[in-house]
């Protein structure tokens, strides 16, 4: 109970010191708005285009969304040494890390959700399986939130955490089939689309929105899930190899 | 023993911070770690509180080994480490709030906690201020506050009075003092001497990464009880008297502290007259002339061979930094 307790209140204190600030909110607003506008251009499609654009949009918005903050709530508190005193609390750091990550998980969701809210008012979601597009959603957040966190504890300073997170988040945009189809991408770089998790739940997403899908869902699913409990676990060994030293 | 230390070791790159360190805390008991920048005071602390991991040693806490993992022991600590660390988004209130968080009490009781401390510490007209828009002195006494939030049975004190103000150091002091009167075992590292001997019952004076001796502030005062010693001020700088005046008083022995400063010192009562009537014949006019109690920094410099005089500056450096 008491390690809840401390759980429910850095998750809180997350949420109100970095997540719920206007700059992030209108973030989380303007960025799905504006993929969505610039790939319908771009493709010089119709409103009717945006069910085939969507899957892509909500991936991109978890991604940036998850990722963006953990360095300041991660590595910025790290080099502050207010993490210190996480450290020193008497929680498992298993519980401690999921704490600290769960903020960023339901701002990435509710930032999924933000562009399905837009494309409501365009085009007809009747059809959409809502029942695999919330746990693929869950599951893209956790994955993302969780390569931000590997990517703040691997580093020491917030630029280098922002500059190291783009560097991996705008190829993604291109290699998980966001906007293009994998079979489009040259056949050399098609593995390492295979070896990012967000390859997984953008087709789980597609198959949920559009009903075509590259892999079957037991597939992206657990792949999914995978990736989250390996770069979790990679990452709470780097907390203790490189923090705990 | 309430903290057990058994040959701890721990290496960084190549510089042995801490070299089989060896040390017990008693319950109740207010243990000083004395010593320069650099002696391994912080890295001790990192290692018992579980901040860093012992390439060497045992640590027992209340009698948990900590050595490879100390959650076990983190409910039974309170850690003030040497740089305030609460958050600057926070105000204090919801800072002490928080880190009661930490620990697991509940709403109802984390508040009443937060509001008592901020009395205590005479913080209340602070207590709805952002922790960034705090002084120095105010930061520091809610870092203490939020140490000793979940009242901790043993508190790690580092540095508590680095770098603030005078007032606030005595009110610090002064709280030290109560908690560990209310029965808190504190291990407490400083670089004051005048702290350490006014506060600890027990120091250890620490230099590179070891332990030279540690004994009761008595105990180490004891050789010397029989020590006389006086401070001369001359109005200039006389290198060449130290000969002359060794060659007069032979029983005495002579040190130029400073410049224009001599220490005198004898193992037997002295007067100071006839040394300052014999250096006014020599042409050198004496400021003042006092008698000084021999302190622990003597024997600090004794045992150590620091002169006081480095850590001096290494506190004032420190003071101006932090």
């Amino acid at each position: 109970m008491t390690a809840w307790i401390a759980f429910w209140n850095i998750l809180a204190k997350d949420m109100r010191s970095y997540y719920l600030k206007p700059p992030n909110i209108s973030w989380g607003l303007i960025f799905p708005l504006a993929w969505t506008g610039m790939f319908l251009i771009r493709t010089g499609g119709t409103v009717n285009d945006v069910i085939s654009l969507l899957p892509g949009v909500m991936a991109i918005s978890v991604l940036f969304g998850t990722t963006s903050m953990l360095a300041v709530t991660v590595t910025f508190e790290k080099k502050g040494r207010s993490f210190e005193r996480l450290l020193l609390a008497p929680i498992p750091l298993e519980l401690l890390m999921a704490a600290k990550t769960a903020g960023a998980i339901v701002f990435g969701m509710i930032n999924a959700f933000v562009p399905v809210m837009m494309s409501a008012f365009l085009i007809d979601l009747s059809n959409v399986a809502w029942g695999v597009v919330v746990p693929t959603i869950f599951l893209i957040a956790v994955s993302s939130t969780f390569l931000g966190l590997f990517i703040a504890v691997a580093v020491s300073e917030v630029f280098e955490a922002q500059t190291f997170s783009n560097f991996l988040r705008f190829p993604m945009i291109f290699l998980c089939g966001l906007f293009f189809p994998l079979a489009r991408l040259p056949w050399a770089i098609r593995p390492l689309s295979y070896a990012l998790p967000l390859t997984y739940g953008v087709d789980a997403l597609r198959g949920a929105v559009t009903g075509s899908q590259a892999m079957p869902l037991t597939v992206d699913l657990p792949v999914l899930a995978a990736f989250c409990v390996g770069l979790f676990a990679l990452s709470l060994r780097n907390i203790k190899r490189k923090w705990i030293l | 023993m309430t903290i057990e230390v058994r040959n701890l070791s721990k290496t960084f790159a190549d510089v042995r911070a801490v070299d089989d360190l060896s040390f017990g805390v008693q319950r109740g008991e207010l243990f000083g770690l004395l010593g320069p920048n650099g002696a391994g005071k912080t890295t001790t602390i990192n290692l018992l509180t579980g901040l860093a991991r012992p390439d060497g040693g045992t640590i027992k806490i209340e009698g948990i080994d900590c050595t490879r993992d100390s959650k076990p022991s983190q409910r039974l600590i309170g850690v003030v480490p040497d740089e305030s660390n609460l958050y600057p988004e926070l105000s204090g209130f919801e800072n002490l709030r928080f880190c009661a968080a930490l620990y697991g009490l509940r709403k109802g009781k984390r508040t009443s906690r937060a509001r008592e401390l901020l009395r205590t510490f005479g913080l209340s007209e602070a207590a709805h201020r952002k922790f960034a828009g705090y002084s120095r002195g105010m930061k520091r006494k809610l870092t203490i506050a939020a140490g000793i939030i979940h009242q901790p049975p043993i508190l790690f004190l580092d540095e508590p009075t680095t770098g603030i103000d005078v007032a606030s150091a005595r009110m610090i002091r002064a709280l030290i003092a109560n908690l560990n009167r209310e029965g808190t075992t504190i291990l407490l590292t400083t670089h004051y001497i005048e702290e350490a001997e006014r506060l600890c019952s027990r120091i250890a004076f620490m230099v590179a990464g070891r332990i030279v001796r540690a004994d009761s502030v008595e105990n180490l005062m004891q050789p010397l009880h029989g020590r006389h010693v006086a401070l001369l001020t001359l109005s200039e700088t006389a290198v060449s008297i130290g000969r002359s005046l060794l060659a007069a008083f032979p029983d005495h022995r002579f040190a130029m502290e400073m410049p224009g400063q001599v220490r005198v010192e004898s193992d037997r009562p002295f007067s100071v007259g006839p040394i300052v009537r014999f250096l006014e014949e020599a042409g050198i006019e004496v400021v003042e002339a006092r008698r000084v109690r021999p302190s622990l920094e003597d024997v600090f410099v004794e045992i150590t061979g620091i002169e006081a005089d480095a850590m001096r500056r290494e506190r004032e450096k420190m003071g101006a930094r932090t």
